[in-house]
């Protein structure tokens, strides 16, 4: 696709069609557009369009904040990750309240967690058998997922791509530019096992995917998501207080500014 | 056995060895070291300190990662739900939060800190005495333990001063020979509108006791616990303020100071040596090198957690493993739990429109409880269940990322997720009942024929069976629930509903098991006497909820802590004049 290799794109209707794209990505992702978003996937992945805006964010950079920690560490195809931008998008949305999944660094958190020892199911119990198929009638298997040979790497990619796939079967287009209403209707039938997937079920991977995405809005900002302390100042969650000893009696609601780990441990 | 034909170095002999250095093995180790003896702690997890915590506010981490949770990737059990099914393994932790390193599951524990009835400890005999036989239900394997709730208080007195324990007077709980040693803990205005709903409707509640100290302390050992700034990381976490009593700062601290203790990490115990009527010491391998020890003592104590304890006897040859065929053998038999479907973490979810409440702060075992449907504080006449519940509002502090809660209907995610979730994360209160399970012939451990650890050995296998008893009970429960939480004053509510197909859901979330190794009267019925010592091997010690014939309606460590030190004090006994301890013996001599 020309996203993956944007220097072989040199047509005009071609940069046509990328603008009309990201319009419509960061109209489903609820974004104001002219908002320099996502990092800098965006502007690699939309160059030629995005010159003038490039030199911006360049001097943007320069002058305040660079999170070098927008890159990716586990997956290697634009693609995938622009999907994983889309569906965590619509899993939390940016509204009134405030900031979504992608302005949170949702899906940079997820990258991270994918690329250490969760990623592998490191912790895991990883000896055969394997159970892809289990007795309906014994409850006590638990979800297919937790018996499947998949590790959540393998599991990503695969329901990413499945959802792409499903797009473009769909609505003859990529999930990331297809209509809201279509991302969702996806989204839905991966949550009620009306997609097939390969070695465990779809809401296993959805369960998976909304699992995730809250954990990237509201872990601590350490782990890469949860940018600016955002997703806690919409939930008035305060982060790591040292003590509510003073407070903990008292009837009012009481707001409190939250505190990173950074912070709180101080070094 | 752990590694076969690998060499084993012997090490030289000690005057007594534990697995574990949890409640149950920290109690054991600060008693015997402080009567003189030389004692060795083997703890297959890592060296944990108090300023390990320190910092340590991170949900991911602790609560989502589990962090300080037994690492499964070398070792779990696995599960089913009757002898025909083929058992699967528990392969991750969200399923299974055992604890693990120095301290064990006392580190991580919230510090709900309870003493269980008269009833429990006398269960078949107060049951018969009270309803007649016939209401024991068919296929139950319930019996007394063989000893009083009287004969045992002296010891939940010894622990709770140990803990510094903070507790009020429960208006109908049984009798204590001297107060709780510190004040409870703070009162929110949520515990004031519990308190306020249970009291209007006719119920009797009490401050939880709590091992999250109301105030500084010294216990009479001289270890100073502080006071706790209900900072919301209790659950899972070490505390941050050394405020939560644990066996670190406690019993091992204790033992450490007398100069006898010896506590050995990264030391996975394999299995018993002995000679059938002796146990000779315990074999481990240590983690870091590979290399197996056998470890000589002359009193062997196994404290470590219920599926420790009763794999290293199944493995070890020791005692008769329980045939759920034939209801011959005892170990394995009889496990019980708190199970997360059925048993606890079920109750009534209120929301609340025009109130807001400071959620996030909170402490592990702040909260409020009524006893009057625990145990047979209820009459059970024409009731289809033996057992009963204890019903608890607790101010835990809820964290973002487990906390999403929304009314019923709500979708799972999306724009009417998010606004839900944002909207209710301070408008939302969750009351529970945790009930009792009875002990029935179809729920047992044993080893799993299929699956094994990282070092050879089979996995356990536990197999749980729900009766309907159990069923009714929990149902029972719930709708106590609901009414208490619309007495407080919910606008709506999400209430559990518990189902009659409803089955054991392969989950080991509590840490609240029990069985296996059970104490009674004589070796006939019970693996272990009431000091927990082998009935068939008397220089070997199985030490905590491994004894339990049943499961209560409360937290069990408070009563672990008790029976650790009864046991710890047969132990001395023990090593001072060997023999098989009785209560009556024991009486006579103190």
């Amino acid at each position: 696709m020309a996203e993956n290799n944007p220097s072989d794109d040199a047509n005009a209707e071609k940069q046509k069609q990328q603008d009309m794209s990201r319009r419509k990505f960061l109209k489903n992702s609820g974004l104001v557009a002219g908002g320099l978003v996502g990092g800098s996937i965006f502007g690699g992945l939309l160059t030629n369009s995005f010159d003038s805006k490039k030199e911006q964010q360049i001097a943007q950079s320069k002058d305040a904040q660079i999170d070098v920690h927008e890159a990716m560490q586990f997956f290697t195809r634009h693609q995938d990750f622009m999907v994983l931008m889309a569906a965590t998008e619509q899993i939390y949305p940016e509204d009134e309240d405030g900031p979504g999944a992608i302005k949170l660094d949702v899906p940079y958190y997820i990258d991270k967690q994918l690329a250490g020892r969760w990623g592998i199911n490191g912790r895991d119990y990883r000896h055969g058998p394997y159970t892809a198929v289990l007795d309906a009638t014994d409850k006590s298997a638990g979800p297919a997922g937790e018996q499947s040979i998949l590790d959540r790497g393998d599991i990503f990619l695969q329901g990413l791509r499945k959802m792409d796939d499903e797009s473009q079967k769909r609505f003859k287009t990529t999930f990331d530019k297809a209509e809201a209403e279509q991302q969702i209707e996806i989204l839905q039938d991966f949550e009620n096992d009306k997609v097939k997937m390969t070695g465990l079920v779809a809401s296993e991977f959805m369960a998976l995917l909304i699992q995730s995405t809250l954990e990237g809005a509201y872990s601590d900002p350490v782990y890469g998501g949860n940018k600016n302390m955002e997703g806690w100042k919409m939930k008035e969650f305060p982060g790591a207080q040292a003590s509510y000893a003073g407070y903990i009696e008292q009837d009012e609601f009481k707001k409190l500014e939250p505190v990173s780990l950074r912070d709180y441990q101080g070094h | 056995m752990g590694g076969g034909t690998a060499l084993v170095k012997t090490l030289p002999k000690v005057d007594a060895v534990i697995v574990g250095s949890g409640w149950a093995g920290g109690i054991a180790a600060a008693e015997l070291t402080k009567a003189g003896h030389r004692v060795v702690i083997l703890e297959r997890g890592r060296d944990k300190k108090h300023e390990d915590f320190i910092g340590t506010k991170d949900e991911l981490r602790y609560s989502k990662r589990y962090d300080l949770m037994q690492d499964l990737n070398k070792e779990t059990i696995t599960s089913r739900n009757s002898m025909d099914k083929t058992a699967l393994p528990v392969r991750n932790n969200s399923k299974a939060r055992l604890g693990n390193n120095t301290g064990g599951a006392g580190v991580h524990w919230n510090g709900m800190s309870f003493r269980w009835l008269p009833y429990d400890f006398e269960i078949y005999s107060k049951t018969v005495e009270r309803y007649g036989k016939d209401k024991i239900p068919k296929g139950s394997t319930m019996q007394d333990w063989g000893i009083t709730y009287d004969e045992l208080e002296p010891y939940y007195d010894k622990y709770e001063k140990t803990a510094g324990i903070s507790g009020e007077e429960n208006p109908i709980g049984p009798p204590r020979s001297d107060k709780y040693p510190n004040p409870p803990m703070k009162e929110t205005p949520t515990i004031k509108l519990f308190k306020k709903a249970t009291t209007d409707l006719g119920y009797h509640p009490y401050h939880m006791p709590s091992a999250n100290l109301s105030q500084n302390y010294e216990n009479p050992d001289g270890e100073k616990l502080n006071g706790c700034v209900y900072c919301a990381f209790c659950e899972e976490y070490g505390c941050d303020f050394g405020a939560k009593a644990d066996p670190i700062g406690t019993v091992l601290k204790t033992a450490g100071r007398t100069g006898n203790l010896e506590l050995r990490n990264n030391s996975n115990v394999t299995q018993v040596t002995h000679d059938g009527k002796r146990a000779r010491g315990l074999v481990y391998t240590d983690t870091m090198t590979g290399e197996q020890f056998e470890q000589p003592a002359d009193i062997v104590v196994l404290a470590g957690f219920v599926f420790t304890n009763t794999k290293l006897l199944l493995v070890s040859k020791i005692g008769k493993p329980y045939n759920p065929k034939t209801g011959q053998g005892i170990i394995g038999k009889n496990f019980t739990g708190h199970y997360n479907n059925l048993s606890t973490y079920i109750g009534a979810r209120g929301f609340f429109e025009d109130k807001k409440f400071n959620n996030f702060m909170g402490t592990g075992a702040l909260g409020a409880t009524i006893d009057d449907f625990s145990g047979d504080n209820e009459d059970h006449t024409d009731l289809k269940f033996l057992h009963g519940y204890e019903v608890h509002y607790g101010q835990l502090g809820t964290r973002p990322i487990a906390n999403n809660q929304v009314p019923e209907g709500t979708p799972a995610w999306g724009k009417e997720f998010k606004k839900k979730s944002l909207k209710y994360a301070n408008r939302n209160l969750f009351i529970t009942a945790q009930s009792g399970f009875l002990p029935n012939k179809d729920t047992y451990m044993d080893l799993d024929p299929t699956y094994k650890d990282a070092l050879g050995n089979p996995l356990l296998r536990v197999t749980v069976t729900y009766d309907q008893q159990d069923r009714e009970r929990a149902k029972a429960g719930v709708a106590r629930c609901a009414e208490i939480m619309k007495e407080m004053g919910a606008d709506t509510m999400n209430v559990d509903v518990v189902k009659d197909d409803i089955e054991f859901d392969h989950k080991f979330y509590t840490d609240h098991f029990f069985g296996g190794a059970i104490m009674g009267d004589g070796p006939d019925n019970s693996a272990v006497n009431t000091y927990s010592q082998m009935w068939d091997m008397e220089n070997l010690f199985v030490v905590g909820g491994s004894s339990f014939p049943h499961n209560s309606n409360y937290n069990p460590t408070g009563t672990i802590g008790a029976f650790a030190y009864l046991a710890a004090e047969g132990m001395n006994k023990y090593l001072k004049s060997g023999g098989l301890l009785t209560q009556a013996e024991l009486k006579k001599n103190a």
